[in-house]
């Protein structure tokens, strides 16, 4: 047992610099792996040494390179089972649903008229959402049917991904959510992302600003129960305060970004992230 | 330092880089990926974010 680490990767971020100073200051030796520059032959055993950090930025690359090594009989980290259910928003929906972790209230519909039947229904606003997607991409707000039947509309003549509609209720809630990281069985840090000028969305891609959040034992204990109802390792999780519901979690991370975590709480993520996996070997 | 092979503006490497990287141009905005070369670092075309991209 060499106690090596592979990061799996396509993009350097921040993050994966951050991974990479980190393994060099704790003396973790780490193989940075470009996925781009890989091919795995998969009638083959896994030849790589220790687990794997997959990190890749591009959905389809993330979740195609961690079946294969699973497969050949890596330890990968999240696990296949993550990356699908994590990855998307309504897999995670039922999940979170089955395991008593509140989340928005939400509706699938398959078409454009029965999405617009769904949304007389239930009445507006309502938020669409890819149910693959991040960083806050084509999340619309749905204010009214005319917004409704322009969005999705458009949506029909695009790849049929988003053809699966999914909408969820608007979250009455203050004008922040709640970014926190889960490392194994340890709430490493949370911050709340406070939204942008005049954005209803908290994305820190699109403006927001950000602030320590302090981990309470129902914070811990909700989000512990998110990771495992998607069997995650490391993961982030994203909850909105409901007015009416208290913390309902809408979305969890499969290849989290954490650096406004690293920059707001100080908690040193890369560290913990990097002795969790090498705990794994 | 390398040359933006779009516009040949100057553009800084930093100490700390690592290959995969993605450098911007700061005069034409640009955008390439660090490859490691003989000595150093080239510049090649960086993806600019791609449709599935996220976390």
């Amino acid at each position: 047992m060499t106690g090596k680490i592979s990061i799996l990767y396509d993009t350097i971020r921040l993050e994966e610099k951050l991974l990479i100073e980190s393994a060099k200051k704790n003396d973790i030796a780490v193989d940075m792996l470009d996925c781009k520059k890989l091919f795995l032959d998969l009638n083959e055993k896994n030849c790589l040494e220790g687990p794997v950090l997959q990190r890749c930025v591009s959905y389809y690359r993330n979740l195609h390179s961690t079946a294969a090594l699973e497969g050949q009989g890596a330890k990968v980290v999240n696990c296949l089972n993550t990356g699908i259910f994590a990855g998307n928003k309504l897999f995670t929906h039922m999940l979170l649903q089955k395991a008593g972790v509140p989340t928005p209230d939400a509706t699938v519909a398959f078409s454009k008229d029965s999405a617009l039947d769904a949304l007389k229904k239930h009445g507006f606003p309502k938020i669409i959402k890819p149910t693959v997607g991040s960083w806050g991409r084509m999340v619309s707000k749905l204010n009214d049917m005319d917004a409704a039947e322009g969005i999705i509309e458009g949506r029909e003549a695009m790849y049929p991904i988003h053809h699966i509609h999914f909408l969820e209720e608007f979250v009455q809630r203050p004008p922040r959510d709640i970014r926190v990281i889960v490392i194994g069985d340890n709430v490493a840090a949370g911050i709340y992302r406070n939204s942008g000028d005049g954005n209803w969305k908290t994305n820190t891609h699109l403006g927001g600003s950000a602030e320590t959040c302090e981990i309470t034992n129902e914070l811990e204990d909700i989000c512990i129960k998110a990771k495992d109802a998607v069997f995650g390792d490391i993961v982030g999780i994203d909850l909105m305060e409901s007015n009416e519901k208290g913390m309902v979690v809408h979305e969890i991370n499969n290849t989290t970004e954490f650096r406004n975590v690293v920059r707001v709480t100080g908690v040193d993520i890369p560290g913990l992230m990097l002795e969790h996996v090498k705990g794994l070997a | 330092m390398a040359s933006c092979p779009e516009c040949d503006a100057n553009i800084g490497i930093p100490d700390d880089a690592v290959e995969g990287e993605i450098v911007t141009c700061p005069d034409c905005g640009a955008s390439f990926e660090l490859s490691k070369a003989s000595e150093g670092f080239e510049l090649k075309p960086a993806q600019t974010v791609g449709e599935d991209w996220g976390q």
